[in-house]
């Protein structure tokens, strides 16, 4: 009786939150601006996604709570579930009906009631909602109730046609330029997403595969060290031609986006150094990346006519001048706890902004106006030289910046000073008892993470040839910080996956663009209260978190798994 | 001039509470000497003001002769005194080796451009330094647990695991906060014979807070006795067992400890 | 005691102290130059110090947020920010529904009361929620990871906010009530400033009393003292925290209405400069210290609005007012580095060993 009534409460939260969570994202405008990019054409949009998504997630949380375990009781839990959140959104929008939300929520538009009765007159189709809604939750608690390995299929199909289906855009334009390849998906795509027949084909295949793979061992790992270093240069180089005609594969506008995506690569190298090895909370590293750009403006802009440079003359000043701030912040401030650290930084990057767009400094800096046409760097010699200026030009000398930060991050992490690092952000009490001087080792950091944020600043001056005040915004730290986070804190490569999740894809997909900082906050939080070592871990970091998890001591050696 | 430490009249205060009050101690150079006392006597606190952890508001500490009153704990270290926590606190994410690896930090020059280029120098210190680090290991007996995470060592390896990374800067004067805290009796006679070692084959002095009676007096070849932040009596381990004050600030507080009944039978 | 001292001083803080030596200079030489000139009579001196005041009155309520939290947990919670622009956000459609059916001008008392209380009450349930989602399953988490979480919430929040009520901005209706000004001899004073610095001052009181007298802020201080003693005497921490972010969240929503009172435009991002100020004054008063939040407020809304005026003007700067967030953040960035534990916070004890 007592169970019963619990599950039966327990159904009753998880609707009304699985239904609150969908009217957020309604309110919000997702669900509308979505409701148009089709995962499979025009029979399942992204918006509708969202509309369903919650409500499953939560139906499927109900069934996890519920104490019963009888199959029926199970089944109706989620139902019930699934139909309190199909409620809800009945309650908003009748409540659309009586009064004029939209005085407030600039969403709560009949478009969006259209969209909850898929597109039919109100009533039928908000019962239509209704019904699905419960459905919902039936066939979560079917799915749940299926025997394993289906289970992986299912979800592993599923996974894939909606990433799948949402990159249809992407992958369509790539497409388009490999005209054979073309020719042989041009069925699976229809007008930037999948066509249902696509989405099947898929689906079975990759749901296929997972059934087949389920609980085999994984890929042989192989032992032999000469065989393992073969491979390791062997992907390392072909990587590496990749790289290198990547702009050439890709075309134009792609390169401009891999410009952008590879200056927040080159800026999260640095800051990972200050954040996820030294441990140290920077939130004003976008004051260095300024101070570098506007040196290299003031340098070599033509316009405010001081000093005339090229851009090769002024960017040793540009770097020197970017690490000396680093030093000269870091000083004082690397005594203090790690969240007054935080606000001290952000004050700082604050506090610059506010300079370069004062009237004080306007003959120097430009105010509002900035500085334009400011030096293309030259490469080469006598004839061959050429000036970078086109965006897959540029490309190169942004690979080379990341080449060369990378190589300098990696050589960091394994000396000594990345174990002072890590001494320090383990226990700085007893790592100065070690005889650490932890001033000038933190400053080390800090003043690394700035140079390199400096080296950021002249390029990105040197590709958008004018820079403004605006361009400087909090955000941009926020911007590198999110994707270190996301990423894996310490961890190199995770700085380019989550460059590439977090700048890329954004980029890629401009109705996500609007939806941004919505994303990255709640990726931020979503990350730290789940997986607080990132997407791509650094091996150790894949530790630390999960302390309750980590094997004891006699398993540690790793066993590849075999469920 | 064979005291290697000496303190002179030290006090700490926490607000109104005198952790420590006029402390003289005095530490002969190669000897093994222990601290004991109740619970919150001020043992530990002294052992934070010779690191430099604490500041004491008067007194002087003089290491070989010199003042390290107030100096900062990475100069202290650097002076040759290291010590290890009555809380254990190895660096819990990094592995064995490279706690120990931490600990050599006095030692060793590399820093940024050394890292970053690899110069000759570099390399070789870095594999040198490997090489002791160890060797270390093995010398406290953890062999073969170099590459697990501190955290994942059992409680009695952690300790000696603390032990090794205090030895790692090559201490002349070795702090041990409470060594044998929460180690069965077997463990904690290895532990004693351990620590007789440390000072016959590295020549090196150890100052000893401790709990365990036996282990005080089985070691030390002078005892001091802190209580409420006072040295209440100093001695050879007889004279301390059959010291009336002692005795006192035992059993007078209902301390159970084994100081009761070994001094009832002595 | 000079032979300590001597062995503790470092490089480090000889160089601060050059750095803070040389902007008191400057300071001094400003404030030294613009009253010699004799720019500004005393009637704009004093105009000065109200609006000073006023701005220190929405300041000292945004920290109380600040200063509570951060006593009970330690951390610093900036999605404060967000807690406080959403009061505001979500009331001016209740302001303007109130203009437009002239409830406003007629019931002047009534209305305002009824959209500050609906300004409170989004901004307490916007922090619970924060609270209850984003921090609470993280207590025990290392301290970077709950301060990321709020950078993350602060950042949801804001563009939910967004996505709600649009991009743009949105004007308050202005009080007819408080147009105007009385007049202290030869000198007015704005009603609005007026009412703003009282309401503070009174609202301020009654969050003191609450923290000091009352069962519940009683609670809040054992639990601030010591979580475990405080819940082994049968204190519910967890509903201890919950009260402490409401009481934060209600006094962040009464201080949005006061800063709409002077500057009656809103929207999404308005809460990220108030809010560092008000964490500013936080620390400047002695960060967990409720009078402290106050004093640190009233000061730093005297030194941002006299500030630019006095020290800058006289050095010849043009239009030193653009510079008065800069001198709010360099005087975080001073506090921080020579005295830590602000105007009356007491210093937090030597890390224990
Ligand atoms: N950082 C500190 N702040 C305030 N009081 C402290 C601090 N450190 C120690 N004390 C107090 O000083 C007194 C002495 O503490 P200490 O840790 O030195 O005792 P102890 O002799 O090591 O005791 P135990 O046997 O429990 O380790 C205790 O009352 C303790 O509460
Ligand atoms: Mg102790």
């Amino acid at each position: 009786m007592q169970n019963q009534y619990t599950d039966w409460k327990q159904a009753l939260r998880s609707g009304l939150l699985g239904g609150a969570i969908t009217v957020l994202l309604s309110l919000i405008g997702i669900v509308t601006a979505f409701s148009n990019t089709y995962i499979v054409n025009k029979v399942i949009s992204f918006g509708e996604l969202l509309i369903v998504g919650p409500i499953a997630a939560l139906s499927l949380v109900a069934i996890q709570k519920a104490r019963a375990r009888h199959p029926g009781l199970l089944i109706l839990t989620a139902i019930i579930s699934g139909l309190t959140s199909g409620l809800v959104i009945l309650a908003l929008a009748g409540l659309g009906q009586v009064i004029n939300l939209r005085a407030m929520f600039l969403n709560a538009s009949n478009d969006l009631y259209a969209i909850y009765a898929y597109k039919q007159a109100l009533v039928p189709g908000l019962l239509l909602r209704l019904l699905v809604s419960g459905l919902v939750g039936a066939l979560v608690a079917g799915f749940t109730l299926l025997p394993g390995r289906i289970k992986a299929a299912i979800s592993q199909g599923l996974l894939y046609v909606i990433l799948v289906g949402l990159m249809g855009r992407l992958i369509g334009t790539v497409l388009n330029t490999w005209g054979f390849v073309a020719i042989l998906f041009k069925w699976m795509f229809v007008a930037n997403s999948l066509s249902p027949i696509g989405a099947i084909f898929l689906f079975l295949l990759t749901g296929g595969l997972a059934y087949w793979r389920y609980g085999r061992p994984k890929t042989k790992q192989i032992t032999d060290p000469k065989k393992q270093k073969l491979v390791r240069w062997g992907t390392l180089g072909g990587f590496g031609l990749l790289l290198i005609f990547l702009p050439n594969i890709l075309g134009m506008w792609f390169s401009e986006i891999l410009d952008n995506v590879g200056l927040f690569i080159l800026m999260g190298l640095g800051l990972n150094i200050v954040v996820g090895f030294a441990g140290l909370l920077d939130l004003g590293y976008v004051a260095f990346y300024a101070i570098g750009a506007y040196t290299i403006g003031v340098l070599t802009s033509p316009e405010l006519g001081f000093f005339n440079l090229t851009f090769w003359q002024a960017f040793p000043i540009a770097l020197i001048m970017a690490f000396l701030a680093g030093v000269l912040l870091g000083l004082p401030i690397l005594k203090m706890r790690g969240d007054y650290l935080a606000i001290v930084t952000l004050g700082f990057g604050e506090i610059i902004r506010i300079l370069v767009l004062s009237d004080w400094l306007k003959p120097w800096l430009g105010g509002t106006q900035g500085i334009q046409r400011i030096q293309r760097p030259v490469v080469g010699i006598g004839e061959f030289s050429i000036t970078l200026q086109s965006q897959q030009q540029l490309y190169y000398l942004i690979l080379a910046g990341i080449v060369l930060v990378a190589f300098v991050a990696v050589r960091l992490r394994d000396s000594r000073l990345g174990r002072t690092w890590m001494a320090l952000r383990e226990d700085e009490d007893v790592a100065v008892a070690m005889g650490i001087n932890h001033v000038a080792t933190k400053l080390t950091a800090f003043a690394m993470g700035a140079l390199f944020s400096g080296i950021g600043g002249t390029l990105f001056a040197a590709k958008i040839g004018s820079i403004y005040p605006s361009s400087f915004q909090f955000l941009v730290s926020i911007n590198i910080l999110s994707l270190i986070i996301v990423g894996g804190m310490g961890s190199i490569p995770g700085v380019f996956v989550g460059a590439l999740a977090l700048m890329g894809l954004p980029e890629l997909m401009r109705e996500f663009a609007e939806y941004r900082y919505l994303f990255y906050g709640a990726a931020l939080v979503a990350m730290m209260l789940t997986k607080p070592e990132g997407l791509w871990p650094e091996a150790r970091h894949r530790l630390e978190f999960h302390e309750e998890e980590t094997p004891p001591p006699e398993e540690s050696e790793a066993v590849p798994e075999s469920a | 001039m064979d005291n290697i430490l000496v303190s002179k009249k030290v006090t700490k205060r926490f607000g109104g509470l005198e952790a420590l009050g006029k402390v003289d101690l005095e530490l002969k150079k190669g000897a093994i000497q222990s601290i004991i006392g109740p619970n919150g006597a001020g043992k530990t606190t002294f052992f934070n003001c010779v690191t430099g952890f604490y500041t004491p508001e008067e007194g002087e500490i003089l290491f070989n002769g010199r003042n390290i009153t107030g100096m900062s704990p990475d100069r202290v270290t650097h002076l040759g005194i290291s010590r290890t926590y009555q809380n254990i606190r190895l660096f819990k994410n990094m592995t064995a080796i490279e706690n120990i690896l931490v600990g050599m930090h006095p030692h060793l020059k590399s820093w940024l451009i050394g890292a970053i280029i690899r110069d000759p120098r570099t390399v070789h210190e870095e594999a040198e330094a490997l090489k002791e680090a160890y060797r270390l290991l093995e010398y406290v007996g953890l062999k073969g647990r170099g590459d697990m995470l501190a955290k994942n060592l059992p409680y009695g390896e952690q300790r000696r695991l603390e032990i090794a990374r205090a030895l790692a800067s090559r201490p002349k004067l070795l702090l041990l906060d409470e060594p044998t805290a929460g180690m069965n009796p077997s463990e904690t006679q290895d532990m004693v014979h351990f620590i007789q070692r440390l000072r016959d084959e590295l020549g090196i002095t150890i100052l000893i807070i401790e709990h365990q009676m036996r282990v005080v007096m089985s070691i030390s070849e002078k005892i001091t006795v802190l209580d409420f932040g006072r040295k209440i009596a100093e001695g050879t381990a007889k004279e301390i067992q059959t010291n009336p004050t002692v005795i006192e600030a035992y059993l007078g507080r209902g301390a159970a400890s084994g100081l009761g009944e070994t001094a009832a039978k002595g | 005691m000079f032979r300590t001292w001597r062995q503790k001083i470092t490089m480090t803080d000889i160089m601060v102290w050059i750095i803070g030596l040389s902007i008191a200079v400057v300071v001094i030489w400003g404030t030294i130059s613009t009253l010699q000139s004799g720019k500004y009579s005393a009637a704009s001196w004093f105009d000065l110090v109200i609006k000073g005041l006023a701005l220190g009155g929405v300041y000292a309520l945004i920290a109380m947020g600040y200063t509570l939290v951060y006593g009970i947990l330690r951390m610093i919670n900036f999605a404060h920010s967000e807690v406080f622009m959403s009061g505001p956000f979500t009331a001016v459609f209740l302001a303007n529904a109130l203009q437009s059916n002239g409830f406003l001008s007629r019931q002047p008392l009534l209305g305002m009361l009824a959209i500050t209380l609906l300004s409170m009450a989004v901004s307490m349930s916007v922090a619970i929620l924060v609270e209850r989602v984003a921090y609470r399953p993280l207590r025990n988490a290392p301290r970077l990871v709950p301060l990321i979480t709020a950078i993350g919430a602060s950042f949801f929040l804001q563009y939910t906010f967004r996505g709600f009520y649009g991009s743009g901005f949105e004007a308050y209706p202005t009080i007819e009530a408080l147009n105007g000004y009385w007049r202290i001899g030869a000198i007015p004073l704005f009603k609005t400033q007026a009412v703003v610095i009282i309401a503070a001052v009174v609202m301020m009181f009654l969050l003191y009393a609450i923290v000091m007298w009352s069962k519940l802020g009683k609670a809040m201080r054992a639990v601030s003292e010591d979580k475990e003693a405080a819940a082994l005497m049968g204190i519910d921490v967890d509903a201890i925290i919950v009260f402490t972010f409401a009481l934060g969240g209600a006094a962040a929503g009464a201080g949005g209405i006061l800063y709409i009172l002077q500057f009656p435009v809103v929207h999404f991002y308005m809460g990220f400069i108030p809010g560092l100020k008000a964490f500013t004054a936080a620390v400047l008063g002695g960060i967990g210290n409720v009078p402290g939040a106050f004093l640190g407020a009233m000061v730093l809304g005297l030194l941002e609005s006299v500030g630019p005026n006095l020290f800058l003007d006289g050095l010849g700067i043009p239009v030193a007012s653009q510079l008065k967030d800069a001198i709010a953040f360099i005087i975080l960035v001073f506090i921080l580095i020579f005295r830590p534990s602000g105007i009356l916070g007491e210093r937090l004890s030597q890390t224990k060993v």
